[in-house]
């Protein structure tokens, strides 16, 4: 069958989707946006939430089916969907929202500088990444042309993120969630990261100022194996107290 | 194009400015940390490659079983399927093992435990690749079980691995004992006549497991020499390819291996898993090969934590002197040896804990068995014998009267002390004052779900929102615990790491490239290792190259070993590095200053070339100038010896580290839910080369030990030996609810033998959190506890 979801604020269309195919399948395997994590593929530990029509949901839940027509908003579009909703309030600045023409001006902290202008790096450290661009449309049973059907992929129409050690790269602001995660050192294999991220973010949307025991509950459906969640928490405080400062 | 595209590119990561960019002893922010955000971090699951298959293993239904036949016409007939793999396809060798090669890359004519890999498919799809395997027809005729000790030794015992000739296989007094190692010191008759106090009993440890979060996976792409190329989430790059390259029939060459983004890995990735059966689906097809476990299938694709029986014995004097220890620790180890020999030899030298125990009589040892196979993970054998030996710590002082810190305050080790093993202490061993720490933090505040004054907050009580209770029937509870863990591999084995540096002008500036094939499994070593680069080299920008098999071996990312290791390869190699940019500039420039003939009195700062008092005589830039430099060099650490096998006597450890925690928990007593309040730790790391990480390693690490006091166990069945709960909803690991504020007190005392002074982390605070969190349960419930994890009904008795 064929599916058609607006993702991060673009239409995809995925062709020769099987009925048994889950959103998060969809949106790893043939869509080209493997940020949301498969790590049970049950419902049990949050790595794949995504947002579908505002509410967090478990994407491997979701039949790709049932998304058809819908919107989604994945880690991927994270920093986008946070800056459009601080856009939202009239008057109202979002901290580190790049001026206009500027690219890459660092979202929160000023801790990513964007290195523009810098010469490559290291031959040996450029030979040895053959490119982390991610398939656009892959289907495995029928491959088609790049591209095809997938208007306004991300890959292609967003620039890189910094870090990736790409010379004169751009730098995308990251949203103030995102940021926190990695000042806090909430961030250690990542894989729950965006999940958790993603429900972070839509718990900031309802409650800006939220207790622990808010923070607690929110994020009570994503699991973490590494941090303990000490960091977690630390890094949603921040991002609170940081975004409210900004308004 | 193709291979632009694919997707299975490790990034190297350079550090951008400010808080990214520190020296030893800050808190850097990892390079990989935007990465990791913004969902472009490729994890081994996240590879994709134009034409590339999806891999699925058929695994037995039966814990022991012959094979009478396998028939795969049905799997081979439905279209999109391009191979099918039995053993009688394996090209090479058939088995693979970390220290014994008992382990059959495919199931012959038997299987030895529930989920053995049996076959193998690869397909177009996932979901036609897993109905394929559910087409191939496989016979099996159940055979008897060995599931514990006793139907492991009983007479007529059916041998799991009859036949052996590994080097265990000569001293273990039954075939079906992996290993057995003993330690004796003292005499333990005499000091029991004298003892006042005698306690003796049995514990229990149940099966905990990894529970990482990325799934086993990775990506084989066939290559036109021949050999293949293995996008892979492990611990040890250098090990799988040498258990690859034979089972493929492939030299080591051609078996290159390349770290792909891992999802946590806590011991779970030490043994191969998917790798030898992506890569012969790879070469069979002659198409990349991707395989993904889903959560189902994980739980049967790694070893577990060893499932333990304890049996302790304690004397001590009237006056709170220890003065003896027998114990018997029996770890199942299941159907393969994984990792079992150094498992035992940790469990056993590491038996009593820190504390002073002159009289000493240990064994411990390994089964074979039909249980799944165990091995690896964090704590390797020590949290075992933690739990047990801590809570006759309590027990003793109980009975003597005395308060349970203090007691073992009275007979903590400190440095200059002997281990059991006759090893002596070395360096700094502050087990008492670690006790002395978590007990001088104030209390967490009592009833805090009432504590707004208004409606009662059930989230702050045991059973939080199923609003099972309002305070009524709960009763608070607080534990003690101290623990002993090894750092880096142990008994003789050779432990080395490589580190690459390549140091050179890039845009005017000098940059540094810091290459090992460390395994980054979230710990923080590529952040560490780019702080030692700066802090050696005296440069702001470092980029970190890819790990992978074109440089040597970093050894594994355990046994808390990397910081020290590859750490202190990347030490080494920049020293080195540094020696000959110190050698190019006095050449050069040597007449210029005095102090260029005195290479020790310099150092390199901010790009520039700085003397002891702080002149600058050089620039780094200008003396590399078109000119690399590029080294490759090992780093080890003090040898070791093994135990002896009768005695347990030798220098066995290189390094230990001690952790300890309070915790304090409240019990709905009526209903048996424990919520743990608080869990304050205290550790010796040497020297924080990441404070922030380090703090998070003993966050992490307390939480896996609590998550084992509580919840945490994989139920095999009695009758089959089948395992019962491989899913996330029904093998519980810690949420954000039910794991507590846990303050964290690090201390920094060096040990002058490792970099920097520094100690391994990440283990420690595994060990002591649970007989801790029990502790606190026990002492808010009377109850003796004898087995983790504790479950509501022991508490309640029903």
């Amino acid at each position: 069958m064929r599916v058609n979801i607006t993702v991060n604020g673009r239409p995809y269309e995925a062709d020769d989707v099987w009925e048994g195919e889950s959103l998060l399948y969809v949106l790893r395997e043939r869509m080209g946006l493997p940020g949301s994590k498969n790590a049970c593929e049950q419902g049990e530990c949050g790595s794949c939430t995504v947002r579908l029509d505002g509410v967090p949901v478990c994407a491997c839940l979701v039949a790709a089916g049932q998304a058809e027509g819908r919107e989604v908003v994945t880690v991927e579009g994270l920093a986008d969907h946070a800056r459009q909703r601080s856009a939202k309030p009239a008057g109202a600045v979002c901290p580190g929202e790049p001026e206009a023409g500027h690219p890459g001006k660092p979202e929160v902290g000023g801790l990513v500088e964007p290195e523009t202008g810098r010469p490559g790096e290291p031959d040996t450290a450029r030979r040895a990444e053959p490119g982390t661009g991610r398939p656009v449309g892959p289907d495995v049973a029928r491959p088609v042309e790049p591209g095809l059907g997938h208007p306004g992929e991300p890959e292609t129409a967003r620039p890189r993120r910094p870090g990736s050690s790409r010379p004169g790269q751009v730098v995308a602001p990251l949203a103030p969630v995102q940021q926190a995660f990695i000042d806090a050192g909430a961030v250690q294999c990542g894989f729950c990261t965006p999940g958790l991220l993603v429900a972070a973010d839509e718990l900031l949307e309802r409650t800006p100022d939220p207790s622990d025991a808010d923070i607690r509950e929110a994020l009570s459906g994503n699991l973490c194996r590494c941090t303990g969640y000490e960091k977690i928490l630390d890094a949603v405080r921040l991002a609170a107290a940081r975004t409210g400062k900004a308004v | 194009m193709a291979a632009d595209r694919t997707a299975s590119a490790p990034t190297a990561l350079t550090q951008a400015t400010g808080a990214t960019r520190g020296t030893i002893g800050e808190s850097t922010l990892r390079p990989d940390g935007t990465l990791k955000v913004t969902g472009e971090f490729a994890y081994s699951s996240d590879l994709w490659h134009e034409d590339m298959l999806w891999g699925f293993t058929l695994r037995s239904p039966y814990a022991h079983a012959a094979i009478r036949s396998i028939d795969t016409a049905g799997a081979l007939a439905l279209p999109g399927v391009y191979a099918v793999l039995t053993h009688d396809d394996l090209p090479a060798e058939t088995h693979y093992g970390l220290e014994i090669h008992d382990q059959p890359v495919l199931a012959k004519d038997r299987v030895r435990y529930h989920g053995e890999p049996v076959a193998i498919v690869a397909a177009d799809h996932p979901e036609t690749a897993r109905r394929a395997a559910a087409r191939i027809a496989v016979e099996y005729e159940e055979l008897p079980l060995v599931v514990d000790e006793a139907t492991a030794t009983a007479p007529g015992a059916p041998l799991l691995h009859p036949g052996r000739r590994d080097h265990h296989a000569a001293h273990v007094p039954h075939p079906n004992i992996v290993h057995r190692q003993p330690v004796l010191r003292g005499d333990v008759a005499a000091a029991r006549a004298r003892a006042d106090v005698v306690v003796r009993r049995d514990y229990e440890v149940g099966m905990q497991d990894q529970a990482f979060l990325g799934p086993e996976s990775g990506l084989a792409v066939p290559a036109e020499d021949g050999g293949v190329d293995l996008y892979i989430a492990t611990q040890w790059l250098h090990v799988d390819r040498d258990q690859l390259a034979p089972v493929l029939g492939l030299p080591a060459d051609k078996v290159r291996l390349t770290l792909s983004g891992v999802g946590g890995a806590f011991g779970a990735r030490e043994d191969l898993s998917m790798q030898a059966h992506a890569c012969l689906l790879a070469l069979r097809t002659g198409k990349p090969v991707k395989i993904v476990y889903n959560r189902y299938e994980s739980f049967f694709g790694h070893v577990h934590r060893h499932p333990a029986r304890l049996t302790y014995e304690h004397g001590a004097s009237r006056d709170g002197t220890l003065l003896y220890v027998q114990c018997r620790i029996v770890l199942d180890g299941g159907a393969y040896a994984s990792s079992s020999p150094a498992v035992v030899g940790n469990a056993a030298s590491l038996s009593i804990g820190p504390y002073v125990v002159e009289n000493v009589d240990v064994e411990a040892i390994a089964l074979y068995s039909n249980n799944p196979p165990c091995g690896a993970m964090r704590g390797f054998g020590a949290v075992q014998a933690c739990f047990a030996y801590e809570a006759q710590m309590d027990a003793v002082a109980a009975e003597l009267g005395l308060d349970p810190v203090e007691f073992r305050q009275r007979n903590a080790m400190s440095q200059g002390a002997a281990m059991p093993t006759g090893q002596l202490v070395d360096s700094p061993a502050p087990v008492a004052e670690l006790l002395r720490r978590v007990k001088a933090l104030p209390m967490p505040p009592e009833r805090a779900w009432e504590a707004a004054g208004g409606p009662v907050d059930v989230r702050a009580l045991p059973g939080g929102l199923s609003n099972t209770t309002h305070g009524e029937s709960v009763v608070r509870g607080v534990g003690y615990a101290v623990g002993i863990k090894n750092v880096g591999f142990s008994e003789g084995f050779d432990d080395y790491s490589t580190a690459r540096i390549r140091l050179e002008v890039i845009g005017g500036e000098p940059v540094a490239l810091v290459h090992t094939a460390m395994a980054e499994v979230g710990q923080g070593g590529v952040t560490v290792h780019a702080q030692i680069a700066r802090t050696e080299l005296g440069v702001d920008r470092v980029t970190i190259h890819p790990a992978d098999t074109r440089v040597g071996s970093a050894g594994s990312t355990s046994a808390s070993r990397q910081t020290y290791m590859t750490g202190g390869a990347v030490k080494h190699t920049c020293e080195a590095a540094r020696e000959e940019v110190l050698r190019r500039g006095r050449e050069r420039f040597g007449a210029s200053h005095p102090a260029w003939a005195e290479p020790a009195r310099l150092r390199l700062a901010d790009g520039k070339v700085v003397t002891d008092g702080g002149e600058v005589i050089g620039d780094l830039a200008g003396i590399l100038g078109e000119e690399a430099i590029d080294l490759e060099r090992e780093f080890r650490h003090r040898p070791t010896e093994p135990f002896d096998l009768r005695t347990g006597q030798g220098f066995g450890h290189v390094q230990y580290s001690f952790c300890a925690h309070r915790a304090v928990v409240e019990v709905d007593t009526e209903l048996g839910l424990v919520k743990v309040v608080e869990l304050a730790a205290a550790q010796d790391v040497g020297k924080a080369i990441n404070p922030l990480s380090v703090v998070g390693q003993i966050q992490g690490g307390s939480t896996q030990g609590l998550g084992l006091a509580v919840m945490e166990e994989i139920v095999v069945s009695a009758d089959g030996a089948r395992v019962r709960n491989p899913s996330f909803t029904d093998y519980l690991i810690p949420t954000i609810l039910d794991t507590p504020a846990m303050p964290v007190d690090v201390l920094e005392l060096a040990d002058d033998n490792a970099p920097y002074g520094l100690r391994g982390v990440g283990e420690a605070p595994t060990l002591s959190s649970t007989p801790a969190v029990v502790a606190a349960i026990r002492a808010a419930t009377g109850l003796p506890l004898k087995r983790v994890p504790v479950r509501p009904e022991h508490l309640t008795g029903t």
